[in-house]
């Protein structure tokens, strides 16, 4: 199998090859390195190492000829998003301001990668410290859609996306506050699931909105991301948030199809305004999961349009507390020439941040300052318990809930920019999972008439991803979209 | 709510100053701009009753969590102060704050 050949193969065809010994965890490495060197220009990683991952593939390969392979991610090569701590390698969150920054210890997703065998390629490119929808908010460069390097490949888990769609790592971890893993994965035609809230620590994933935030995984194929989560997923005692739920067995669970299975559209979701080639794409998916044996109905989720200003104004609100921590003193770059403490704080905050990060900081100051705190903040999360409620009610009468990911597909970079609102209304259809802390996968189900993929969004009950993912792959198995590459 | 979603320089400083920012003319123009766009959207949570809503902080809500009441090693001086801007002896060095 050649190099190129290799960099597109799945998972799963991965570790069919290696069980045969037709190929080694090197061979797979060095594929998806080659492939990152012929695709570095769409700004998939801020960070490669080369090294180490030659050595980790060695070490894995190791096993395998010993007879103690470690499962189905032994010697995969993945990568991770830059706000993932990963120990002796940079972390910048796409940010100036953690220009130097060295992790010290690993994230709890990372450790548990490293312990299922993975082989860790290096760090991927973002919206500065998760805050955006296209990418283009990294102090870094941008990166671009593999489908269409003018395109943008979604955000804030861009580079996450791009090294999936152009192969240059078998699967990718991305994190999920508004959209941040569903919408560049729809964007860029890969799988990505974002899991309950609490279902995956957060401990060492550097926080932007801390009730919304969530780690999750991207890959080629349902199956794929099923194991990336795997992995992954389960209480961690560094993170109280996290629960300790049992994790049940996703691929075991994976092709129960979805005969029985009842299926709510939400109405609120199919409105004007959204792309006519995805609303025909995922009502022709809805078509076939019905002719499997599911029952699709109507449903209601009546305070969806609030969604938006819910969501900025908690999430800024979060963000501005959680970012008070970069002030130059314990990590981070420093302002040189400040006269003083507090004019310290000040130079290395405003030469650290971007505009955009600066943007968030000052709305989220904002809405919890004196006299705006019961009108904004209190008000917006009153408006994420009827959320919430929708979803509850929703959900009591349906299994899982299908829909679209975004309103369009991919744009052109600067299209969205100088529209701040433009911008947000991008996530329309994925923050209001993160308000109710509900999973939400997003997989491919077609492409538009230019050939930009089309993503669809299958949203499950609270610690019910294996659903989702039953669904997801009885719709994978018969379509030929997640087949196609964007790098030949 | 606040019927009036302008917003003013004068207010830009003033929550400029709360978030730790310094922000350049340019940058102050463009954030009045930006936040009143945002402002005057997020107007239309006002549509909503919400007068006998329970406010939420989580989605799902985190479980109790107990753990016992064990001591585990921290991470020692030198892994704190690894990524430290200034060093000063065992501490993290910053400018003078008593003038």
């Amino acid at each position: 199998m050649s190099e190129q050949t290799l960099a597109n193969a799945t998972v799963e065809i991965l570790g069919e090859k290696f069980s045969r010994g037709e190929v080694s965890s090197l061979e797979a490495t060095e594929a998806c390195l080659a492939r990152e060197g012929s695709t570095h220009h769409f700004g998939a990683y801020l960070h490669v190492c080369a090294e180490r991952a030659r050595k980790d593939a060695q070490l894995s390969d190791a096993r395998r000829a010993a007879g103690n392979a470690i499962g189905p991610l032994d010697g995969v090569p993945v990568a991770v998003k830059d706000l993932l701590l990963d120990q002796g390698l940079p972390t910048t969150c796409g940010s100036k301001i953690l220009k130097n920054f060295v992790a010290t210890y690993d994230a709890t997703v990372v450790s548990r990668l490293k312990a299922a065998g993975a082989v860790l390629l290096g760090k991927l490119n973002l919206d500065e410290f998760a805050m955006g929808s296209s990418n283009e908010h990294s102090a870094y460069g941008k990166a671009c859609n593999p489908w269409d390097p003018e395109r943008v490949p979604g955000g804030s888990s861009g580079g996450s996306a791009v090294a999936v769609a152009a192969g240059s790592a078998f699967a990718t971890l991305g994190t999920d506050t508004g959209g941040s893993i569903r919408q560049p994965a729809a964007m860029t035609g890969v799988v990505g699931i974002k899991p309950t809230y609490g279902r995956v620590s957060r401990f060492g994933a550097v926080a932007y909105a801390s009730s919304l935030d969530q780690v999750g995984p991207m890959g080629k194929t349902v199956r794929d991301v099923a194991w990336m989560l795997q992995a992954i997923a389960g209480h961690d005692p560094h993170d109280a948030t996290s629960s300790s739920r049992d994790v049940p067995d996703f691929t075991q669970l994976l092709e129960r199809g979805v005969q029985g299975l009842k299926i709510g559209v939400p109405k609120e979701y199919f409105v004007d305004g959204i792309d006519p080639e995805i609303q025909a794409a995922i009502k022709v998916a809805l078509a076939l999961l019905e002719k499997n044996g599911a029952t699709v109905r109507e449903i209601s989720l009546p305070h969806t349009e609030h969604g938006i200003a819910a969501y900025y104004l908690i999430a800024t609100a979060e963000a501005s507390s959680n970012l008070a921590r970069y002030d130059g003193v314990r990590y981070g770059v420093r302002a040189g020439g400040a006269q003083g403490l507090m004019d310290m704080y000040l130079k290395t905050r405003s030469e650290g941040f971007g505009f955009e990060v600066k943007k968030r900081i000052m709305l989220g100051t904002y809405v919890l300052s004196a006299g705006y705190y019961d009108a904004y903040y209190l008000k917006a999360q009153k408006a994420r318990a009827l959320i919430k409620r929708d979803f509850d009610e929703a959900l009591r009468d349906v299994d899982v809930i299908v829909a679209p990911v975004t309103p369009t597909p991919a744009f052109k970079h600067g299209e969205n920019l100088s529209d701040p609102m433009a911008m947000y209304l991008a996530d329309i259809f994925t923050v209001c999972l993160n308000l109710a802390g509900l999973p939400g996968l997003s997989l491919p189900c077609g492409f538009t008439g230019s050939g930009l993929p089309i993503g669809m969004q299958i949203i499950g009950k609270p610690f019910d991803e294996a659903t989702i993912l039953q669904v997801a792959r009885a719709y994978e198995r018969e379509t030929p979209w997640h087949t196609r590459r964007a790098v030949s | 709510m606040a019927a009036d979603t302008h917003v003013s320089f004068e207010e830009v400083r003033r929550i400029a100053r709360l978030a730790r920012l310094e922000l350049s003319p340019q940058e102050s123009a463009s954030m009045a701009r930006d936040l009143g766009e945002i402002l005057a959207y997020i107007q239309r949570l006002d549509a909503i009753d919400t007068s006998h809503v329970q406010a939420v902080t989580h989605g799902v809500d985190p479980e109790p969590m107990r753990r016992v009441d064990v001591v585990h090693p921290s991470p020692g001086t030198e892994q704190g102060l690894q990524n430290a801007p200034d060093r000063l002896g065992d501490g993290f060095g910053v400018p003078k704050i008593i003038e």
